[in-house]
């Protein structure tokens, strides 16, 4: 009972007790919020000031210009054409709805755009603008612009877009730019790729090149809240543009090989004999980068891989053609190397016996030395020599003039087809065997590889390397960045073998050759050469691919160099089912070297072809892209 | 207390160093407010000036309550305030996912913050009336716990669970200060421990998730967690003196959501650094000191405990509050009183120092005659 007698003293005492406690407590968590206070103030105070300013200032993206590209003479080949676009900006937007319907009746925009950018809003956030249209025409840009007040986060603003002068003419060999894809984002995770009117390479330099000519962006810093209303612009990160990128293409030149070879599927390159520089590369039909850097449309892009003459394909890298005689200068020089005597005559009857088939020659030539064989394109005499010699001795030499070589150029693809030699048709063998009949060399493959058909396949830029390296007697790899200053070494060939293989060539233009139709008209300066002719399809019976259905036609080729006495350009010239090398090929070249010599007399004769196939490129493209307009409009008419 | 022959005696009798104080932690609270809406005294400094100087007026005009007077009106108060609750659980307005208020036309009542006085009065009067011997019996536990639970209960339904904790804080600390033997606390402590899973799995699903938040705050810091990282990234970023007054860009670009309501310490530490921080920190702890002394001071049982609990009241309120803005305690929508824009928390706290005024001017009364 004593113990649990708890008077009032003792409640008083409890009571003090307990207040210090309370009061103990008290002061111990006032102790920690000051010390948390402390820590965060002063300890974490950098992280979060970091925190904070990357809350308060973003930065918009200002994409860089596109290094220009330029040609040897600095001529502008891509530049970047400034345009207008008109974008929004999802926070800023107030009524999309209205907002929207009034851009799609000023911009005279698709349900198609309209769609995408309703998809685009949802998905949006932020400061980051929406694309609504781009290459706005001026009147509608100003449209826009008077009726802004009433528009709040419709931000019409001046861009860039690239633009190509020469347009077709560089098609090929350029590429284009264009929108970034998902993948492409996804791989490089760069938000500047997904800025609104920022393009990338898509195909050609373009495309190899796109490190160099990107450039470093810039950016608008501005301060924003947490709903992302702009609440003042900072000072302004400037972009840097790209490089601009020198080529050894001359755009003169390129230009006028490709007005030149006018309505025919084709190609042509050009190179200087001393140091590789490519003068010109140029694939016809091609497309106008122009349309892709717009964006193009999907009836024009089913036109252009519809058309039986492919403008899509980059004829001087990707496509293979077995290169009929135009290998016969080269054959002859490796003939030389193995010990054939230069002077040595054969009889051609028209052929070539080898057991029991017949190998026909395309006429009844005589008695042919070397050099006769080459300017009259006698089959009999390189059938006679390669079988003596063996075609893997010959391989040897078509290798080291660049045949089946994949040269080291900054292109997206290089087609570099096939050399052929017994170890290759062995190793083939085993790899396809339904597609070879036997492992092993035949003489007859022999044969047919002497004269560029069988398993010979090469692209034209080889056949332009080999006529170089056999012109200068060079070792020179083909280039297309910056001007060579300095002229490949020597490949180390017997001067005297290389005089005869040239002596035979001048005799197939200015000799009475195959291709004497074609000589220059220009006094001092000789062009060589070598015609060919390749079948597309075997010959069967008397058809010998002279007739008949385009596509069945055979391919004429034409290499050459000039000038004969110091040879300075070598080049290829391929036209895909032009029935022969010395009707459709040479005289192309022979214009497009004329071009180099004398621009006058080559641009009066160009006008006058161009008046049979009814206008210039430049006319031919734009009745083209009308065309495409038209089709594009009726098919959305039917849709 | 300042004596003068020019001041006359009423005024010079009231306690100046707390009005001071009181005055001091409103003025920065309304020098906080102007800065939250972007330097400009609408829609909240005035407001909470007038709301200030209104209240702060009632507190002193309650000063001259008599103990007597306060010891009656402690029960009908009670009884009163959990009756509003029960009224607000069965009419009461939906506001914000919470039912909180009774709407009488020209006001609208938060019944739940008059709990806060009310339970420390109510157990003041309760322990007064206990005979000192049974202060271990069972006899001064349970109906403290009852008189605690019912309206604890009562508000959790609202749900409002930052006011319903400080409820029972509130009545805990009262039992705690009357004598209730450590045990009756250390055994519920522990069987509390035991049980938070269980109310944690019971608690409605935004609760959970600010205290899932808070476990883990950079687990969703777009989301729920946003609050509390961009509170301390506010605090934090202000460092020793502060990014300077309107120059708080976090509160400013309104990174910081609630900045002039629950999280105005972020807002005014972001500009006044750790050393404003401290400032109020100091002030509130002067006030609540004076409380404490009052308790101290007192003659009566009902006046110690009290004095006790109303100055528990502003410690939680202020303690809580803190400790949620700086990532120390989930967020459970405690106002800072004085400082948050807001008039229920000022006039609860507004309403403790009346009583507590009253309390020390009796003791000066009362010692005066003696």
């Amino acid at each position: 009972m004593k113990m649990d007698r708890f008077t009032s003293v003792h409640q008083s005492l409890a009571f003090s007790r307990r207040m210090a406690i309370a009061a103990g407590a008290q002061t111990a968590i006032g102790a920690l919020l000051l010390g948390r206070l402390g820590w965060l103030a002063i300890a974490e105070n950098q992280h979060y000031q970091l925190l904070s300013e990357s809350n308060r200032v973003q930065l918009i993206i200002v994409p860089p210009r596109r290094g220009w590209i330029v040609d040897r003479n600095n001529k502008p080949i891509a530049i970047n054409r400034s345009d207008f676009r008109v974008d929004i900006i999802p926070d800023q937007l107030e009524n999309p709805e209205p907002t929207l319907r009034t851009l799609q009746q000023l911009l005279d925009l698709s349900v198609d755009d309209v769609d995408r950018v309703v998809r685009e809003l949802k998905q949006a956030k932020g400061y980051q603008p929406i694309e609504v249209a781009e290459n706005v025409p001026f009147d509608k840009y100003a449209a826009v612009t008077v009726r802004l007040p009433e528009l709040p986060g419709v931000n019409p603003m001046r861009g860039f877009s690239r633009y190509y002068p020469d347009g077709p003419a560089v098609g090929h060999l350029i590429g284009y730019v264009g929108a970034a894809s998902a993948a492409e984002y996804e791989k490089e995770k760069n938000p500047l790729l997904i800025t609104p009117g920022f393009k990338i390479g898509k195909e050609g330099l373009e495309k190899t090149l796109e490190p160099r000519l990107r450039g470093q962006p810039g950016g608008q810093r501005v301060e924003l809240t947490a709903r992302g209303k702009l609440v003042r612009e900072l000072e302004p990160k400037p972009d840097r543009s790209g490089a601009p990128v020198r080529l050894a293409i001359d755009a003169d030149l390129q230009e006028f090989a490709a007005r030149r070879l006018g309505e025919e599927s084709g190609s042509c390159v050009l190179l200087d004999c001393h140091t590789g520089d490519i003068l010109t590369m140029v694939s016809m039909p091609a497309y106008d980068p122009n349309s892709f850097s717009d964006g193009i449309g999907r009836t024009e892009w089913k036109m252009l891989s519809d058309d039986p003459r492919r403008p899509l394909l980059n004829k001087v890298l990707n496509a293979l053609y077995p290169p009929g005689s135009t290998i016969k200068p080269m054959n002859s020089l490796a003939l030389l190397q193995n010990g054939v005597d230069p002077t040595e005559r054969i009889h051609c009857p028209g052929g070539y016996r080898l057991g029991n088939r017949f190998f026909r020659c395309l006429g009844r030539h005589g008695s042919v030395d070397m050099r006769r064989a080459i300017a009259k394109s006698c089959n009999t005499y390189f059938y006679a020599m390669g079988h003596r010699v063996g075609y893997d001795k010959i391989a040897v030499m078509a290798k080291r003039l660049g045949l089946g070589q994949k040269f080291d150029l900054p292109v997206v693809s290089q087609s570099y087809g096939t050399v052929p030699n017994s170890e290759w048709k062995n190793r083939r063998f085993h790899e396809t065997k339904g597609f070879l009949e036997r492992p092993d060399w035949t003489a007859s493959d022999t044969l047919n590889a002497s004269i560029g058909q069988g398993f010979l396949i090469l692209n034209p830029l080889q056949l332009a390397v080999m006529a170089g390296r056999i012109a200068g007697g060079r070792d020179i790899a083909p280039r297309l960045l910056g001007i060579g200053k300095e002229p490949a070494p020597l490949l180390g060939i017997d001067p005297k073998h290389l005089e005869t293989v040239r002596g035979g060539m001048w005799e197939v233009v200015n000799g009475d050759g195959t291709a004497g139709a074609s000589r220059l008209q220009i006094p001092g300066v000789e062009m060589c050469g070598k015609t060919g002719t390749a079948q597309v399809r075997k010959i069967v019976g008397s058809q010998r691919g002279q007739s008949g259905d385009w596509k069945y036609r055979d391919h004429g080729l034409f290499v050459f160099f000039a000038p004969f006495d110091k040879p300075r350009y070598a080049g290829a010239v391929v036209i895909e089912h032009g029935l022969g090398g010395a009707r459709a090929a040479a005289p192309v070249a022979k214009d497009v070297l004329t071009f180099l010599f004398d621009r006058q007399l080559a641009l009066k004769n160009l006008n006058a072809l161009e008046q049979q196939w009814g206008g210039t490129l430049a006319e031919r493209t734009a009745r083209r892209a009308a065309a495409v307009q038209a089709a594009a409009e009726a098919a959305a008419k039917t849709a | 207390m300042i004596s003068s022959a020019i001041i006359p005696q009423p005024l010079a009798r009231l306690p100046w160093r707390l009005i001071f104080l009181v005055a001091g932690i409103a003025g920065i609270g309304i020098i906080t407010l102007y800065s939250a809406a972007g330097g400009a005294a609408q829609p909240w400094a005035t407001k909470q000036a007038i709301v200030i100087l209104f209240f702060l007026t009632v507190a002193i005009g309650m000063s001259w309550t008599s103990e007597s007077t306060i010891k009656q009106v402690a029960l009908p108060i009670y009884v009163i305030v959990t009756a509003m609750l029960i009224v607000v659980e069965m009419v009461g307005f939906v506001g914000k996912g919470a039912q909180r208020w009774i709407d009488l036309g020209f006001i609208r009542l938060q019944p739940s913050e008059f709990m806060k006085p009310g339970i420390v009065l109510i157990l003041a009067r309760f322990y007064e009336l206990l005979p000192a011997g049974d202060i271990r019996r069972w006899r001064a536990i349970w109906p403290a716990a009852a008189l605690i639970g019912f309206p604890v209960a009562l508000i959790m339904l609202q749900p409002d669970l930052g006011t319903a904790l400080m409820v029972s804080f509130i009545g805990v600390t009262v039992m705690f200060i009357a004598g209730v033997p450590f045990r009756v606390f250390l055994i519920p402590g522990a069987a509390l421990a035991v049980a938070i899973p269980v109310v944690y799995q019971m608690l409605h699903g935004y609760q959970r998730k600010r205290i899932d938040i808070f476990l883990d705050p950079e687990s969703d810091p777009l989301g729920a967690g946003y609050h509390i990282s961009q509170s301390k990234i506010a605090i934090g970023s202000g460092g020793i003196f502060g990014k300077g007054y309107l120059n708080g860009s976090q509160s400013h670009l309104d990174y910081l959501p609630e900045g002039h309501t629950d999280f105005v310490f972020a807002t005014m530490v972001e500009e006044w650094g750790l050393v404003g921080g401290a400032l109020l920190i100091f002030a509130f702890a002067f006030v609540i000191r004076w409380g404490m002394r009052v308790a101290n001071n007192a003659k009566s049982r009902f006046a110690q405990l009290t004095a006790a609990g109303l100055s528990a009241t502003i410690f939680f309120y202020v303690s809580i509050n803190l400790m949620m803005v700086m990532g120390l305690a989930p967020v459970v929508g405690v106002p800072l009183p004085l400082v948050s824009f807001g008039g229920s928390a000022v006039m609860t706290v507004m309403l403790c120092l009346g009583l507590l005024m009253a309390l020390e001017r009796q003791q000066r009364t009362t010692s005066r005659l003696l």
